[in-house]
């Protein structure tokens, strides 16, 4: 399995990067926090970690840190658009339930 | 499901605490908001794709009203209703605006603020610039998918306290907690990332629609001053459009054009204008009532030839603001570009060729000061790490309040970064007493009656106790916009009372370094003004306790020859207390410490004694 990007979401990923103009990629993964069990962390990446797997899509190179994949594995990445506001969306074959806002999960 | 952004490595927010807040540049001719997403400040569209939002309000006698484009289109139609430029009103009252000149509108004089008659009643400038900003808040939190935690907004550094104040009370009615307001060439400054640099002076053109500002910025370890602005209230964007349309005017015999002509042709000078920004040359057609077509066309040298004075008239206010600020145009180390007006390529030049180098340009000037206003935004809504957070602003003088003799007491030093909150300890001057009175000043000078009188209140309800024994906290609070609050607490009781007050209310830049310089200029007489001001104080307490005392024991404690030398000694004081020379009062003091001492035991002998017989303390404490 693997960590995917949309088209979009590579688009967006590297538009970012772009203006800001350093980081080798985004980081993906999960915290357990929330109101759900667990919440998707999504940051810039200026240096990976030793113990990253990192995975390439459409160009862009997504670091997951190992206890973060078990959850997230498979997830594909997609950049959307709902009325005027836009972000970061994940499809996750591994989610059960989430709560109302999305944000947070339950594997 | 909620959309995620990117958040800076380590960053990451817990679900829910992402805070969603933005910058908003609330302009005379338009206002538009942005915020940081994804580590980058963008400006948010409407559902039409636009950011600009023409800051003009149509109020309908039903009550409704329309802000933006709508109302922007209806302005010749219902000119009475149709309300532009509301900012120019702002903190304003009748007699600043009849100086602006005719204008459609009814105006009621109110107490502190015009007022504007409409179709939908009468409506304040703080009213009319809310409903802007209600329309700003409802497209960003569309745009955000959450409710606002907060926004800066920006006003122009020559803005008076009332109309910032006036500025913060519209975002208040239309649901927006202010952050703080921010300067306008600050947030173009910080759009710029100047305010990453460790120092410099920094000089920031604008030229809008139908102003222009120029403001001279000085960065020291992250804080922006507004060293000098200076600018052209009458001069702006639309005077170039104005100069082609009388161009075209005289040369196509179209001096007769009537009120529809007229504005289809400006319409058609403005696109000339900005398409010879891209080229060398522009060609226009226009239809005219009846059916008549003229083919209208100019070269980017003509127009520059045509509007050449319009550039020059720029230059004067920036020499004065440098003039202002002690500054040569060597010592500025940048030049920021705002305004839309700034894109015609001989601005740019000419301003260039003033300063000497090339000016920063690269973001859209129309958007940079709401760019600024979101990054900053982000950084104080708590999305950024805390050593990120700027310091921006300083107190110009410092606060304090008056203590016995006419002292001040300085309670916040002069450029203390704000907010700041200093907390001191006072007590009380006389035994039993009750209330405290409270005055707040502000300014560099040792004595009250030279510094400004800010405030005055009281502290009622302390609980009696002997003199120095109450303890009262007066705390100093300046938050982020420069608002003061004073809190005096007795802490025993718990018995507090506050006040608020505008350090800067009414105060120019001219007179806040003319008080400045008197505090450096009179620093040694202030000195002695001190000692001899804290002399007469310690004196007066000496008097006042040897005097409760002699009422209280005397008759006991002391015989007559005893009681008429500390007598004699206590009017040798009083008679020394006119002195000029702290010293003298400071030697008669002294000689009834002296006189008194004997004195002084025999009481405590006696307090000792009577406490072994069963008396409480307090009883002894309040004797």
């Amino acid at each position: 399995m693997a960590i995917t990007l949309t088209d979009r979401a590579a688009n967006h990923v590297n538009g970012y990067l772009a203006k800001r103009g350093k980081g080798v990629g985004v980081r993906f993964g999960v915290r357990t926090t929330g109101c759900s069990g667990m919440a998707y962390k999504l940051e810039f990446v200026d240096a990976a970690a030793s113990e990253d797997h990192v995975f390439e899509s459409h160009g862009v190179k997504v670091f997951v840190d190992p206890k973060s994949l078990a959850y997230i594995d498979g997830t594909e990445l997609d950049f959307v658009r709902e009325g005027l506001n836009e972000g970061f969306k994940f499809n996750n074959p591994n989610e059960k339930d989430k709560c109302g806002c999305g944000e947070s999960f339950n594997v | 499901m909620a959309l995620l952004q990117i958040a800076e490595p380590g960053e990451s927010t817990a679900p829910h605490q992402h805070r969603l807040a933005v910058g908003i540049d609330l302009g005379t001719t338009n206002s538009l908001v942005a915020t940081v997403k994804s580590g980058a400040a963008e400006v948010l569209v409407d559902h039409e794709g636009h950011a600009l939002l023409p800051s003009v309000v149509r109020y309908f006698p039903d009550g409704r009203t329309e802000v933006g484009r709508a109302a922007r289109l209806s302005q010749s139609e219902d000119p009475q209703n149709t309300i532009v430029s509301v900012k120019r009103f702002m903190g304003r009252g009748v007699a600043d605006v009849a100086r602006y000149g005719a204008m459609p509108y009814v105006l009621e004089d109110a107490p502190g603020m015009v007022r504007l008659r409409t179709a939908a009643g009468v409506k304040s400038p703080v009213e009319i610039s809310a409903e802007i900003l209600r329309v700003l808040r409802v497209q960003a939190e569309a745009s955000l998918g959450g409710e606002l935690v907060g926004a800066v907004i920006t006003v122009p550094a020559y803005f008076d306290d009332a109309q910032r104040q006036a500025t913060k009370d519209a975002a208040r009615l239309a649901g927006i907690n202010v952050l703080r307001l921010l300067n306008e060439p600050t947030a173009a400054a910080i759009a710029y990332g100047l305010d990453n640099r460790s120092e410099g002076t920094f000089a920031v053109f604008d030229l809008g629609g139908g102003t222009f500002d120029i403001s001279i910025l000085k960065l020291t370890r992250g804080v922006f001053e507004v060293l000098a602005t200076s600018g052209d209230s009458a001069l702006g964007g639309d005077d170039f459009d104005q100069a082609i349309l009388a161009h075209w005017r005289r040369h196509l015999g179209l001096a007769s054009a009537n009120q529809k002509d007229t504005r289809k042709l400006l319409m058609e000078a403005r696109a000339v204008k900005e398409a010879l920004t891209r080229g060398a040359e522009a060609h226009a057609s226009v239809e005219l009532s009846y059916g008549q077509r003229v083919a209208v066309a100019l070269t980017r040298e003509e127009f520059h030839g045509l509007t050449d004075a319009l550039v020059q008239r720029t230059l004067a206010p920036v020499r004065r603001a440098l003039r202002d600020a002690k500054l040569t145009v060597g010592d500025i180390d940048g030049v920021v570009m705002v305004g839309g007006a700034t894109r015609m390529p001989h601005v740019q030049q000419a301003v260039s060729l003033l300063f000497d180098k090339q000016p920063l340009n690269n973001l859209d000037p129309d958007r940079v000061v709401a760019l600024g206003a979101a990054i900053q935004a982000n950084t104080l809504a708590g999305n950024r790490s805390a050593e990120e957070l700027l310091l921006l602003d300083v107190i110009p003088l410092s606060l304090g309040l008056e203590t016995l003799g006419g002292l001040t007491e300085k309670v916040i030093p002069r450029n203390s970064t704000i907010p700041v909150a200093r907390a001191q300890e006072f007590t009380t001057f006389k035994d039993g007493q009750t209330a405290m009175a409270i005055h707040v000043v502000q300014g560099e000078r040792e004595l009250v009656a030279d510094c400004r009188s800010l405030a005055r209140f009281e502290l009622r309800g302390i609980p009696p106790m002997v003199a120095g024994a109450a303890r009262i906290r007066v705390t100093f609070q300046v938050d982020a916009d420069g608002l003061l609050s004073v809190t005096a607490q007795e802490t025993t009781s718990g018995v507090a009372a506050s006040i608020t007050v505008k350090p800067s209310y009414g105060l120019s830049d001219d007179e806040i370094a003319d008080m400045l310089k008197a505090g450096f200029q009179h620093a040694e007489s202030d000195v002695a003004a001190r000692a001899l001001a804290e002399q007469r104080t310690e004196a007066a307490r000496l008097l006042e306790a040897l005097h409760a005392a002699l009422t209280a024991d005397g008759a006991a404690l002391l015989n007559a020859a005893e009681r008429a030398s500390i007598e004699a000694e206590m009017s040798a004081v009083k008679s020394a207390l006119g002195d000029i020379d702290h010293r003298a009062i400071k030697a008669a003091v002294d000689k009834l410490s002296l006189a008194s001492e004997a004195f002084a035991a025999r009481r405590m002998n006696k307090s000792v004694a009577a406490a072994l017989t069963g008396r409480t303390l307090e009883e002894i404490g309040g004797s």
